[in-house]
């Protein structure tokens, strides 16, 4: 269960990943790093006006904003690069703002606690299970669901997909493609916002949290088929539940589980569980 | 007509002929270079460290700048060199050649198992398995507390004197001896420099770039892409491993975060600075990340920072990197002159 929250975690982030790269052929390496930013964010909001909900709705929309700036200002100049220059950007961006938040607040971990109302545990028979993880989960499924909703009832969603398919031929139909590109990197942010507000309770708040996650992100990308919607879904649970029920068996294996079961996907499924051969 | 054609300023073009020669000789020009500045640079510790990270970069370059594969996780090997020669002196004390060998072979070994694994994908997904495999080889050191001192750190680390058979031997021990640890690790760079050039100039090093322009075309063309990839993702690991097996021989010590990702990064990073794709290039990005750190850090803590942000700007604005922007720049003077 444990296993099956924090894979929602990297679910969200893997989701931002897959939207980012399959619209914008843009490998966010500074992925990590706004997740957080998003759990700093929370923490400065938390520490203003005390409301935990608040810094919930708020934290998206302040870190999006961010990454709109950053696609504006740095990605953009490089749309007609090659991919390689925008991963290479995205990564010295991350040490700017890792480097930054630790002058800002220190290069050790902020407090950071759930809520009064889901502090407690939950009881289900005889297992005790904490309310907050509950809420966790719960927070994380609606993201999912409400992401796949707008991507496939909206019109916005509709243009995400048919760019996501064919850029060109977008802008050849006279859709303006930079703000579907600005929007869909805001968003890829909001959500690794998200992810990173949602676990600061449960994972803790420090500058390098950003790092170990975004690699277990990207390899829920290469497990689930990068461009896959319920790949990185799917991905995500699969490493969140082998990585904590290694953890609980063999706690020094964890990690290198992790790789391995990519390694096997890799070898039996080149293009991901779900993904397509290009 | 005829004669105002030939009327070429004669000065100039010595001047140009010159800058030929240098580009075609660009490893003997470095080795002058680097073999006679260090009899004036005060500062022998820090050109050792140029000539490991220079060789490191070089290494990484051969990947970027001629097989177009970016890898995120080349310190695995520079990290497993550095082990692999630490262990080895450390338990049976031989000769420090030996030792090195066992590093590199260790470095290559495991680069012919993690490429075979990251080259099934291309582009940003290479780049990411590279990141993903050097994490999981990462924490299995660090679980290998018993063998490599986990996140201590690998101590202790015993340098003998380098002997030649009938001459004698002489005492290559780092801190009491800058000079002659330089020069012994210079010589050791400049082979391997040599090395890389003639790999790199052969028909195997002409295939690679035919890759890295259209892999597509070089596969009509016969060439089994997957395996001269490999090969060459295997050489990279192996010089690599050469400069790792040089780091450790430098500090006597080994820190689990030579083979971290942050490793990794700096020396991508000293790779673009500086401009891959030439073998001068990414020494120049080596040579002003050093310089720069030390300078840097003697003000502030937050070297990284600063590191980012120049090398946000270098990606932005200087793609070609500091080498390849300057000899860009003197190129097209020289052919301006000519014509």
């Amino acid at each position: 269960m444990t296993g099956v929250v924090g894979g929602l975690v990297y679910v969200l982030l893997a989701l931002g990943l897959t939207l980012i790269f399959g619209l914008m052929r843009v490998v966010n390496f500074a992925h990590g790093a706004f997740y957080m930013l998003g759990a700093y964010t929370a923490v400065v909001i938390v520490s203003l006006t005390g409301n935990f909900w608040l810094a919930l709705i708020m934290v998206p929309v302040v870190v999006g904003l961010g990454g709109l700036g950053v696609e504006r200002g740095l990605i953009r100049p490089l749309y007609a690069r090659s991919d390689y220059d925008s991963l290479l950007l995205t990564f010295g961006l991350s040490f700017v703002i890792v480097e930054l938040v630790k002058l800002g607040f220190g290069k050790l971990g902020q407090p950071f606690s759930a809520p009064p109302a889901l502090s407690d545990t939950l009881a289900i028979g005889s297992i005790y299970f904490p309310k907050y993880l509950a809420f966790m989960g719960l927070a994380a499924i609606v993201a999912v669901v409400a992401l796949w909703l707008f991507l496939q009832r909206t019109d916005l969603g509709l243009t995400i997909r048919a760019g996501t398919q064919d850029s060109i031929m977008v802008r050849a139909l006279g859709v303006d493609f930079d703000r579907t590109r600005a929007t869909v990197f805001a968003l890829g942010i909001a959500l690794a916002g998200l992810a990173g507000v949602l676990n600061a309770p449960f994972a803790g708040v420090n500058p390098d949290m950003g790092l170990q996650i975004l690699i277990f992100a990207f390899v829920t990308v290469v497990v689930g088929g990068l461009g896959s919607y319920w790949g990185a879904v799917a991905g995500g649970l699969l490493i969140g539940v082998v990585y904590s029920l290694t953890s609980l068996l063999f706690p020094q294996l964890a990690q290198v589980a992790v790789f391995s079961l990519m390694a096997l996907v890799l070898l039996a499924r080149p293009a991901g569980l779900l993904g397509r051969t290009a | 007509m005829a004669n105002t054609a030939h009327a070429v300023p004669a000065p100039r073009l010595e001047v140009d002929t010159r800058w030929i020669r240098i580009r075609q000789r660009p490893v003997a020009t470095l080795a002058i270079v680097l073999g006679v500045l260090i009899l004036v640079v005060p500062e022998k510790t820090l050109a050792t460290q140029l000539l490991v990270f220079g060789l490191f970069a070089m290494s990484f370059n051969m990947l970027l700048g001629y097989a177009g594969l970016l890898s995120f996780g080349h310190s695995t090997f520079f990290g497993l060199g550095a082990y692999g020669t630490a262990l080895v002196l450390k338990w049976w004390h031989p000769h420090v050649l030996a030792a090195m060998a066992a590093g590199l072979v260790l470095a290559s070994a495991t680069a012919l198992v993690i490429g075979w694994f990251c080259l099934r994908r291309r582009r940003v997904y290479f780049s990411m398995l590279t990141l993903a495999f050097n994490q999981m080889v990462y924490f299995i050191l660090f679980q290998a507390r018993d063998i490599t001192g986990g996140d201590d750190g690998l101590r202790g680390i015993p340098l003998p004197d380098f002997d030649i058979p009938f001459i004698g031997s002489i005492p290559i021990e780092g801190i009491h001896n800058p000079l002659s640890f330089y020069y012994f690790v210079l010589i050791v760079v400049v082979a391997c420099l040599l090395a890389i050039e003639r790999i790199l100039i052969s028909p195997f090093g002409r295939a690679l770039e035919a890759i890295r322009e259209s892999e597509e075309r070089a596969r009509a063309c016969g060439y089994n892409s997957n395996r001269i990839l490999l090969l060459a993702f295997v050489f990279a690991g192996l010089f690599a491993g050469v400069a790792g097996a040089l780091y450790a021989l430098f500090f006597g010590f080994i820190g689990l975060e030579t083979l971290s990702w942050v490793t990794a990064g700096v020396v991508v990073m000293m790779a673009i600075l500086g401009g891959v794709g030439t073998l001068v290039g990414p020494f120049v990005g080596a040579a002003i990340y050093l310089v720069l750190q030390d300078y840097v850090s003697k003000y502030t803590d937050s070297w990284q920072l600063y590191a980012g942000a120049i090398f946000v700007v270098c990606v932005l604005f200087f793609p070609q990197g500091v080498w390849g922007s300057l000899t860009g720049l003197l190129q097209s003077r020289w052919v301006r002159n000519r014509g």
